[in-house]
């Protein structure tokens, strides 16, 4: 079980929390053209070590946090909300 | 009598007496008993039959590493196959018996095995039935498919009941700062330390009493320690296995509550299944004696050495009068001394050339001596020897007992779950767990500890680190090295001779022996994980907790390589079974998964709906009237709401709030038709993208104000709707100022359909004229009032494609606003109706739901290209037209027809042209229904090119699953008013 320290609700299960995805990847503009979506979308690194990766705290406050967390063994390095003032906010909190 | 109760021995109370029952004949035992020493105290040795020789076998340890007395407790559903008779608590009235017998363990004709056994070595089944030459040469499992079942009757376990179980379980949760697996000297010593220090400590130990290994000390009160324990704040878990430790220092553990108890209260669950999230693991979790491979090694009567010295000091059992231990290594002494006061006649045979041990001179002490073959059948009559230095001159010695000990294996099982590779400690031969990373630490046996008060030590030491997690930096303590016997052990793992074939044991749960090792190696196999398949060593509830090493030792010797070369097979979880009841805890029946019903979901049962499952919502399939069968219901219903007004629960639809001053931008960007110009009070039906520009949903969104939208999306993607709004506002679009919220909940929802609608809803709401084409055209939105004040809102939208309206209510009400809504639709002979008819009604105006909407079709492919727009950008919208989205020959959404009109099809029934029925043919049909307007079946789904192509073209509809063909032919999936007269009405 991988307990992710949620910064707005403490440390929990991750089963309360549903995966997202490549948290390291820049989304291209709504009108940018076909092939910088075909790289942010099908292109994507398969890291073996520290990844930065989306959560969604989906069972609790529904935040969506940036886990930096090895492929490996799992290891939880950093945790905060993807949102930038929230992170603020939540980073004062704790 | 061979094994015996004996007078002033064992933790047993003697003032309590428990009955039980072992294969229909009545014996005694006392509480403190387990069922094996109960059943040696009465001198029943043949408890089990093996695997798949059938030999017989008894009691050969006394815990959880337990391969020869597997038995079946209870009866009827309550039969509980494979349960090892030492770590099962004897109880009043415990009903148990032998298995994989016939008639009995005692006698067994599946016996006869034995005989036959050089024909059954490692892979016989498969060699033989698998492709039986030269019939079936490379032509596979003709025969091995008949007679699989028999070799399956004759070989095996016990059998499981096949009647549902009726005990409950539970799941709980637990946390603490330590947890501590194991209550030996090491494992409390590292408890009580850390809970002086005030941390929270857990302490988990399988056995019914604390003290691990001190059981077997003649001296030790476990109650008393369980008191000290308590006292000490440790928070003590008893009969309770960690089965496993898991990420970030979770551990799994299974509770038994009620397995020693003949009479439980029904309150209880019969087991939990723990899940403990500790901060710091301590495992302390002891080692195993390992026996030695050599020619009926198995016999009942052969059994570890320390299993011995337990069952005499905890259960008061001597378990032979005349034994011979066979050693490599210091740990049988004490045993000697104690069984030889207790009365026995012992022998040792210590395979090493020098030991120095005070022993009484009434135990002979035979050095340089391995065991060979013990003599006997169903009994132990002697044991033959060898000198090391002549192995050609056998003696042997009378005994009823062979206790043996081919040295220990540290328990790195638990360690091994966290990936961490055990390391070959060749000065002690055995494994030990190898370094760890994580924040737990390995105290006492586990470690490779031999001696008492090094593993209190190393408790301490222990102890130490786990503080350090919590920043307590006491004075630092190292471990006590490993070892710690004062005569080096040396390597004995088997005794063969190549004169006399044996039938040495390897591993007692499979029958695995020492040949069948070398064989797996003759054909081929190498690596310790193919040997494992094999062979099968290893496998099973014991999963070679005592035979792994020998089987090791033997690959190595056959590949000349050392034990660590050869490595040893990974542990997984669980450490010991679990049951499959406990892991499902109270998830079954109704607690199966989540019930969710809506605000009327009472309201449409009095009303007599039938009800069906979509997802986890419970809504109305159809409302019968007297034995009306479904078709009958949902034809009336549909072709009521076509004729005068049907009213339906629509509240398991998703309902989204979305307010702020960015609230139309948001909506703007997620759907490709557009929304920047909405005005308040009109709604929209909206298509929404994945980024990939495949159709992710669609739903409508209203204008209530000029920041505030409320959505619906589908029943089934109301949860990824509202996720994937939250992710794009809080990760790529952070500058937008807009807040999305959940009511799916707060509102309930009913649909109000037919050419009678408006009046039905002018009979509800608060002005009877407020409801008119001008007030509330097509697509408009009204947050008005009920008759008697509840404030609801309203939207003009058609899912039938009938004039209709949708009404949305806080969910308090909603029992009210449907008795307001059915007793106006009466008089105008209304009907409600379910999803049945709903569909009907969809698929008769080619609407698309999610069985159409499946996460491979395109905007254009639904045949709603015109709603993406071409002067804005959205998700999808740079890739919705992206190569193979755009290709020619995609399968688009029509309609189908059967040219025999009297004839039905099914969903999934595969489109081909007519010539040409195979594969995945030209296209699918996704939804079908009666039509009762067109009166006959239709339905809609994809075909490739579309309409166009196959336009007065017969195709074959194939439906393989139901052996079926039909013809039919591609109509427009808008088979009624395409033009929407009635809609805008």
């Amino acid at each position: 079980m991988i307990r992710i320290k949620c910064p707005y609700c403490g440390e929990r299960d991750h089963s309360e929390f549903t995966y997202g995805g490549d948290a390291s990847i820049k989304y291209p503009a709504l009108d940018a053209p076909e092939s910088e979506w075909t790289k942010a979308i099908f292109f994507r690194e398969n890291i073996r070590g520290m990844q930065k990766e989306t959560w969604h705290h989906t069972n609790g406050c529904r935040l969506w946090l940036e886990v930096e967390r090895s492929t490996i063994t799992h290891e939880i390095k950093s945790v905060k909300a993807c949102h930038p003032q929230i992170e603020n906010i939540t980073k004062n909190k704790s | 009598m061979t094994s015996q109760r004996k007078e002033h021995y064992g933790k047993i109370n003697r003032d309590k007496v428990l009955g039980f029952t072992w294969d229909n004949k009545e014996y005694f035992g006392y509480e403190g008993d387990s069922l094996a020493s109960a059943l040696l105290a009465n001198d029943v040795r043949i408890v089990g039959r093996s695997f798949k020789y059938h030999r017989p076998r008894g009691v050969m340890s006394c815990g959880v590493e337990e391969s020869g007395a597997l038995v079946t407790v209870g009866s009827g559903s309550r039969r509980d196959p494979n349960v090892r008779a030492t770590t099962q608590e004897l109880y009043s009235g415990l009903n148990a018996s032998g298995q994989n017998a016939f008639p009995s363990v005692n006698f067994d004709f599946g016996g006869v095995n034995n005989y036959l056994s050089r024909f059954f070595a490692a892979g016989f089944y498969y060699k033989t039935f698998m492709g039986l030459p030269p019939f079936e040469w490379g032509k596979g499992t003709g025969i091995w498919m008949v007679f699989e079942k028999i070799i399956r009757k004759a070989a095996g376990m016990g059998k499981a009941s096949r009647e549902p179980d009726p005990d409950s379980y539970e799941h709980a949760n637990d946390f603490c700062d330590v947890l501590v697996i194991g209550s030996g000297p090491a494992g409390i010593a590292a408890a009580q330390e850390i809970a002086n220090n005030k941390l929270d400590v857990i302490l988990i130990e399988q056995d019914s009493l604390l003290g691990g290994n001190s059981l077997s000390q003649k001296d030790f009160d476990a109650h008393l320690l369980n008191d000290q324990l308590k006292n000490s704040g440790i928070r003590v878990m008893s009969r309770t296995t960690a089965f496993g430790i898991y990420d970030n220092t979770v551990v799994g553990a299974l509770e038994r509550v009620t397995d020693h108890l003949s009479t439980p209260h029904s309150n209880l669950p019969r087991q939990r299944f723990w899940t403990i999230r500790a901060k710091h693991i301590i495992v302390a979790s002891g080692a195993l004696e390992r026996h030695i491979a050599f020619n009926n090694n198995d016999l009942p009567g052969a059994m570890t050495v320390n299993a011995s010295k337990h069952y005499l000091n905890r259960y008061g059992v001597l378990t032979g009068n005349n034994i011979v231990i066979s050693t490599n290594n210091d740990s049988v002494y004490q045993t000697a001394i104690e069984l030889h006061e207790a009365g026995s006649k012992v022998t040792i045979l210590d395979s090493r050339e020098n030991v120095n041990h005070d022993l009484p001179q009434e135990i002979d002490l035979h050095l340089n001596t391995l065991p060979f073959s013990i003599n006997g059948r169903k009994k132990i009559d002697g044991i033959d020897v060898y000198k090391t230095s002549d192995l050609s001159h056998k003696n042997t010695i009378i005994c009823d007992q062979v206790l043996m000990s081919g040295g220990w294996s540290p328990i790195v099982n638990l360690v091994s779950h966290r990936g961490i590779k055990p390391v070959w400690n060749n000065e002690n031969q055995c494994f030990i767990p190898g370094e760890i990373k994580e924040n737990i630490s390995v105290v006492g046996s586990a470690k490779g500890i031999w001696n008492e008060k090094d593993c209190v030590e190393s408790g301490f030491a222990g102890a130490n680190e786990a503080m350090n997690t919590f920043g307590i930096h006491k004075k630092e303590i190292s471990f006590p090295p490993v070892g710690g016997w004062s005569n080096a052990i040396e390597p004995l793992f088997e005794v063969k001779s190549n004169k006399f074939p044996s039938k040495s044991f390897v591993d007692f749960q499979h029958d695995v022996t020492t040949e069948d090792v070398r064989l797996a190696h003759r054909e081929g196999f190498v690596s310790v994980e193919h040997l494992k398949r094999y062979t099968t060593l290893g496998m099973a509830n014991d999963q070679g907790k005592m035979g792994n090493i020998i089987g090791l030792s033997l690959m190595a010797e056959q590949l000349d390589k050392t034990i660590p070369e050869v490595g040893t097979t990974v542990f997984r979880p669980p450490y010991t079974p679990v049951p499959i009841g406990a892991l499902t805890g109270r998830n079954v029946g109704k607690h199966f998964r989540p019930l969710r019903v809506t605000p009327m979901h009472q309201w449409n049962i009095d009303h007599g709906a039938k009800m069906i499952e979509v997802g986890l919502y419970q809504r109305p399939w159809y409302y019968p009237k007297k034995n009306e069968t479904l078709s009958d219901s949902y034809i009336r219903e549909a072709t009521i709401v076509r004729k005068t007004v049907g009213i339906c629960d629509v509240t398991s639809l998703g309902k989204i709030a979305i307010q702020g001053p960015d609230a139309t931008e948001l909506v703007n960007r997620i759907y490709t038709n557009p929304f920047a110009k909405l005005p308040i009070g009109k709604a929209r039906y909206g298509i929404m993208l994945r980024d990939d520009g495949i159709v992710m949903d669609d739903g409508t969104s209203w204008r209530l104000g000029e920041n505030e939208y409320f959505m619906t999306t589908s029943t089934a993607a109301a949860a990824k709707v509202m996720s994937w709004l939250e992710e794009l506002l809080q990760t790529r679009w952070t500058d937008l100022k807009v807040n999305v919220t959940s009511v799916s909940e707060q509102w309930a929802g009913a649909a109000i359909a037919g050419p009678k609608s408006r009046d039905v809803l002018n009979e509800c709401v608060f002005d009877p004229t407020e409801i008119t084409n001008d007030n509330l055209p097509f697509m408009g939105v009204l947050q008005t009032k009920l008759k008697d004040g509840t404030p609801c809102r309203v939207v003009r939208i058609s899912f039938s494609g009938e004039l209709a309206y949708e009404m949305y209510i806080e969910s308090d009400y909603a029992h009210g606003m449907m008795d307001m809504l059915w007793e106006s639709a009466q008089k105008y002979d209304g009907c409600l109706y379910g999803l049945e008819a709903l569909g009907a009604l969809r698929v008769e105006k080619g609407h698309v739901t999610g069985a159409e909407l499946d996460g491979r079709v395109t905007i254009d492919d639904a045949g709603l290209g015109k709603m993406a727009s071409t002067k804005k950008s959205y998700i999808g919208s740079a890739m919705r037209k992206r190569g193979v989205l755009s290709a020619d020959d995609r399968e688009v959404l029509v309609g189908f027809f059967p040219i025999n009109e009297n004839e039905t099809f099914n969903a999934g029934t595969i489109v081909c042209e007519k010539n040409n029925i195979k594969g995945q043919g030209v296209g699918r049909i996704t939804s079908v229904t009666h039509s009762p307007e067109l009166g006959h079946w239709i339905g809609i789904g994809f075909v490739k090119g579309g309409l166009a192509k196959w336009k007065d073209i017969t195709l074959v509809g194939a439906d393989p699953v139901r052996n079926k063909q039909m013809e039919i032919k591609v109509v427009s999936p808008h088979m009624i008013d395409p033009e929407g007269k009635r809609m805008y009405a």
